[in-house]
């Protein structure tokens, strides 16, 4: 809290003095006040979303099974009606290019709105401040309790703060695993105290990530760890809406008596009450402009307004402004027009292309996998009745959880028969949920049909349920002699 | 970490190793006593292109992180491998790993096995469920050679007819797995004789299964077929002994015809089956041996 006071000191009025500081310092706990207000509504509200759909999506049902569900062992990844396999990776990256144009169009818009607001870090010291503000107090109440003597008050209630933050984490490793371990057999197996080593350390350890970053962690993870502060300024422009102090309507500031008027002495607006600071989640004092410790979470705009309405002032010396928006003094309406600009319009383009992509290719993505293996040693051969003969390992996958059928025709090459290999696997009917079935296939082709050397084939699977069709290109090799 | 056979690599590269864990340490140490002069705006001199540098200090943790860091580090070439040609003091290396995993795979798969391995060859062959077995054993060991449906190509036999180098027995058919084979037709022009005489030879060994020949050059060359006759039998049926093949029958290793058959008397071959007992378990080969005999034994 000593930097407070020392950044309300004027400047000019100590002469430069020089302190020796170690380059190591243990960080100062910060003692945020709670706040409400609008962007705190707004947090609140995607606290809600994203935790009822963290704590809600395991225990919903789909086909009989969990809806949403990471089976490592199996290696099938069920969301809903959709089977992914290891094999589809492809859409997880797709997800993540999504994810990740997402950051950087919502930031280029309007700053960190994914810290302030959404990002798990925010989301959880958000609920562990809510229970530590109701069983500890707020700000002057829990400062005060740090500094007092234990006694049974002391004593009750920072056993009651740390039992309601390890339940609460471990539910949350619980709710974690439960999307990788059915969470309707893990509940029970924890209960009658039957869980695997695995499930045990995940849920310890996922438990006590949630505790010690929600509840002691909580601002350093964003000013040390998380690379996202680092590399912000590089999508942030002039036209960005970031949380902002009115300067040349705050300065210069100075506590006045609400008498005084807004303007009184030739003081600014801003009457340094400081409680900007004060709410901060991770102690910074907006007043001194950007920082990159800033996550954009608006709770010092919440407090400000309060202070001006009290004061009987204009809202908005702290607000979401631009840059731009700032030095030219525009309105709203001016700030908003440059929300089109080419870097937000070329973002934007390409996140729908993707995400028309990704939700298109999803849409025909088949529920079975065909691979054709050519036979390499064997190129090419003549059978006893001089046909041309080249040998194919087919592997063709079930990804669905019913029995299905198919059928095989192979085009591109006028005469082609098709010969079974091994009459046990004579076909491709029945194959069973996620079952891989091996089959080898001769294609034999009258010897002279063709010229000699490589030719494009198709073996096209056709599933005889869905009358879905996969189509994979191949070759067929006639020798030259 | 045994490649390095000159001693001066692995001193280089054990210096690196720790010399740089010893330089972070200092640093860590060294930084830890040096003090910043600062300024009352937080800053503390250092001024580059109108930036000035602010003193924001290390928190403690970080520093705590770094020396847990350190530590297993240290730990790390302890124990494992790392510093030169030190084994480290768990004596790991990838080699028993994996043959811990194959060993560990192996027990695990055993009692699938168990049941069959008592059963004869004849017997197994007959179970669709072990066929599959060794049919996966086989795709992904044989067919490179042997094709995936195993009727070979030039120069790699045929497992699905009757025809055999070495004979067909379940016996032998497992032997020929486990410990390779390694078939030696050495290059004969000079024992036949001229030109001429390799051609006449050739032609015998045509007429020998019905193909067509010159008879002319045939009846000329049975004589020469004598050099040829120490292997391959005075009637040219072969010796599965030493797995010379049967010229009589329509079935050609090495391709068909007169200029594959000159071409053969010439160079000779050395044609190598690989052993493969190091790579399974002895019930491993039990379902191969019965899936490849099976092929030709339905």
């Amino acid at each position: 809290m000593s930097d407070i006071k020392q950044n309300a000191v004027n400047k000019t009025t100590i002469p430069e003095q020089e302190v020796v500081l170690s380059l190591y310092k243990s960080a100062d706990k910060i003692y945020a006040r709670s706040v409400s207000g609008l962007f705190n509504n707004w947090r609140w509200v995607m606290v809600w979303a994203t935790q009822l759909f963290f704590y809600g999506v395991p225990w919903l049902q789909w086909d009989g099974r969990q809806a949403m569900l990471f089976d490592l062992d199996a290696k099938r990844f069920y969301i809903f009606g959709l089977i992914f396999h290891p094999q589809d990776l492809i859409y997880l990256s797709f997800l993540l290019i999504v994810s990740a144009l997402s950051l950087f169009l919502f930031t280029a818009i309007a700053g960190r709105l994914w810290c302030g607001y959404t990002c798990p870090q925010t989301v959880y010291t958000e609920i562990y401040m809510w229970m530590e503000n109701k069983i500890e107090g707020d700000r002057i109440a829990r400062m005060r309790l740090d500094d007092s003597k234990w006694n049974l008050n002391k004593l009750t209630r920072k056993s009651l703060k740390q039992f309601a933050w390890i339940a609460f984490g471990l539910w949350t490793g619980v709710t974690f695993v439960g999307y990788f371990s059915s969470i309707r057999e893990l509940v029970p197996n924890i209960v009658n105290w039957q869980l695997g080593g695995w499930e045990t350390f995940w849920i310890c350890f996922y438990g006590f990530a949630t505790y010690g970053n929600a509840g002691y962690m909580r601002e350093q993870v964003c000013k040390y760890m998380c690379p996202y502060a680092r590399f912000q300024s590089a999508m942030f422009d002039d036209d960005t809406m970031i949380v902002t102090y009115d300067e040349a309507r705050g300065e210069p500031r100075g506590a006045r008596s609400k008498k005084a008027g807004e303007n009184a002495n030739g003081l600014g607006s801003c009457i340094d009450c400081s409680i900007c600071v004060q709410v901060c989640p991770t102690g910074i004092d907006i007043r001194k402009g950007l920082q990159y410790e800033c996550i954009g979470c608006g709770a010092c705009i919440d407090a400000c307004d309060d202070v001006m309405d009290k004061m009987g002032y204009a809202k908005g010396l702290i607000k979401y402004s631009t840059q731009n928006g700032i030095t030219n003094r525009w309105s709203r309406q001016q700030m908003l027009q440059r929300l089109l600009r080419p870097r937000v319009i070329i973002y934007t383009t390409i996140l729908l292309a993707l995400t028309i992509g990704m939700v298109v290719s999803l849409y025909f993505k088949p529920d079975f996998r065909l691979d054709v293996l050519r036979d390499r040693a064997v190129m090419s051969r003549y059978t006893d009745e001089g046909m041309i003969e080249n040998v194919y390992n087919l592997k063709l996958e079930n990804d669905t959880e019913a029995v299905h059928d198919y059928a095989l025709k192979v085009t591109g090459l006028e005469g082609l028969v098709v010969h079974f290999a091994d009459e046990n696997s004579q076909d491709f009917k029945g194959l069973r949920p996620f079952e891989t079935r091996n089959v080898v296939i001769e294609l034999e082709l009258p010897d002279g049909v063709t010229r000699a050397g490589s030719h494009k084939i198709f073996f096209e699977m056709t599933d005889l349920q869905t009358s879905e069709a996969v189509k994979e290109k191949s070759v067929f090799i006639v020798p030259s002699n | 970490m045994n490649d390095f056979v000159n001693g001066f690599w692995p001193i280089w590269i054990s210096t690196i190793t720790l010399g740089g864990i010893a330089f972070c340490v200092g640093l860590l140490i060294f930084a830890s006593r040096v003090k910043v002069p600062l300024d009352s705006d937080n800053t503390n001199g250092h001024e580059w292109d109108g930036i000035k540098e602010m003193n924001n200090p290390l928190p403690m943790w970080w520093v705590g992180l770094f020396i847990i860091t350190v530590i297993f580090g240290l730990t790390y070439l302890y124990l494992f491998p790392g510093l030169g040609t030190y084994n480290g003091k768990f004596g790991w290396s990838e080699v028993k790993q994996y043959e811990a995993e194959v060993a560990k795979n192996n027990a695990k798969i055993a009692p699938l096995y168990a049941k069959y391995a008592a059963m004869p060859v004849e017997e197994v062959a007959k179970i669709p469920e072990a066929r599959d077995i060794g049919k996966r054993i086989f795709l992904n060991n044989c067919a490179a050679c042997h094709g995936s449906d195993a009727k070979g190509s030039r120069g790699f036999p045929n497992l699905t007819d009757n025809d055999w180098l070495y004979g067909g027995s379940p016996d032998t058919i497992k032997l020929t797995i486990n410990n390779g084979r390694n078939g030696i037709m050495p290059p004969m022009a000079a024992a036949v004789g001229s030109e001429e005489d390799v051609k006449n030879v050739a032609n015998y060994v045509l007429s020998l299964s019905g193909s067509i020949h010159d008879s002319g050059r045939a009846n000329a060359g049975k004589d020469k077929f004598v050099v040829c006759a120490a292997c391959h039998g005075p009637e040219g049926k072969g010796n599965q002994a030493i797995g010379a093949p049967n010229l009589t029958d329509n079935i050609w290793l090495h391709g068909q015809g007169e200029a594959a058959i000159i071409k053969r008397i010439h160079e000779g071959k050395n044609n190598v089956m690989p052993a493969w007992k190091e790579k399974f378990s002895p019930e491993q080969i039990h379902l191969l041996t019965a899936y490849v005999w099976g092929l030709s034994n339905k």
